[in-house]
């Protein structure tokens, strides 16, 4: 097997190779404190274009109705060495704006899925999506104080998540805890790619 | 490490009470799609030379891209700094390299992260943070 290479070079530049992590969830489960609590800056704040694929609206044959849709999205950076740099996005929350990740999803090594046990089904569509898209991805449960601890089996029962999906407990404020599921993901990724090695992106 | 805060003011085309005095489009002179290629969120951007303001055809805002770019930074941290869309970014990216003022490098793909010594590089990363 090649060794493998950390740096892709460009022409005369050697650039770090990018890696994009999305962290999805629900509105207000907690994305934007992880993306805070691990990376090595506050969050910053970008705005997208993104291509509404039309997908759930009524199919009128010829009409080709693209929309664009603005975004914003919290991100973070975590600089790995010199070779790579991690960059961690969260999707927007708005469930209507789940069309989007499409251009999001491309390239990304993984997603962590935020759920909120007090609104368990606001990350259905995440889990949804990334199951279809064949993205690999992990559930972390934030841990709100006052909500109602459940066992994680019995939110693996409730998301109906294949077997092969980690769950884990998290506390999104904590660097420690969010470092914890950012690790889980890359493990769960990595065994995932590994087995699969041939498989094709998901999507056209 | 950087911050938003120490963000020259004297780069950019702002009013404090009446906000932005240069729409988004202006600066990119009406063109809503770069001259060359694919430029992601995560796309690498890093200076080549350095610009002096004689330089013909570019603003403010490209001058300060040049200046930001000496550390590597992506798309979406310049768009942030710049307080700009990702999109207007793009076009002012597109300018810069045409020029020769800075490089930029495609992110890996799916096909690319398949490779395993990214991912334990990753993993060894975040274990040490």
């Amino acid at each position: 097997m090649d060794s493998g290479r950390s740096n892709r070079d460009v022409g005369r530049v050697k650039l770090p190779t990018a890696i994009k992590i999305l962290i999805a969830g629900g509105f207000g489960a907690g994305k934007t404190t992880m993306v805070g609590s691990v990376s090595e800056t506050r969050p910053l704040r970008t705005e997208e274009t993104l291509t509404d694929r039309g997908v759930g609206v009524d199919d009128l044959a010829g009409v080709e109705a693209k929309k664009t849709t603005t975004v914003a999205m919290d991100f973070g950076r975590i600089s790995i060495g010199d070779a790579h740099v991690l960059y961690l996005f969260g999707t927007p929350g708005q469930e209507r704006f789940w069309f989007v990740w499409d251009e999001l999803a491309l390239g990304a090594m993984g997603a962590v899925v935020i759920a909120d046990t007090r609104r368990l089904a606001d990350c259905f569509p995440s889990v949804d999506y990334f199951e279809r898209r064949g993205t690999p991805f992990v559930v972390a449960v934030n841990c709100f104080e006052g909500a109602t601890r459940f066992d994680l089996d019995e939110i693996r029962m409730a998301l109906d998540l294949s077997p092969d999906i980690p769950v884990v407990l998290c506390d999104a404020r904590q660097k420690e805890s969010s470092k914890k599921v950012l690790v889980t993901l890359v493990e769960h990724a990595m065994e995932t790619r590994a087995s699969t090695p041939a498989q094709a992106p998901a999507t056209r | 490490m950087t911050s938003l805060s120490d963000d020259p003011a004297d780069e950019q085309w702002l009013d404090d009470q009446a906000g932005r005095i240069v729409r988004p489009y202006v600066m990119t002179r009406g063109r809503t799609q770069p001259s060359g290629g694919k430029i992601d969120l995560i796309t690498l951007v890093v200076t080549m030379k350095s610009v002096t303001s004689a330089e013909p055809g570019l603003g403010p805002e490209h001058h300060t891209i040049v200046k930001l770019c000496e550390r590597p930074l992506s798309v979406a941290e310049i768009a942030a700094h710049l307080d700009l869309p990702a999109g207007t970014v793009r076009v002012l990216l597109g300018d810069l390299v045409d020029r020769g003022f800075v490089a930029i490098q495609e992110p890996a793909r799916e096909m690319d992260v398949l490779d395993l010594e990214t991912y334990k590089a990753v993993l060894n990363g975040l274990r040490t943070l």
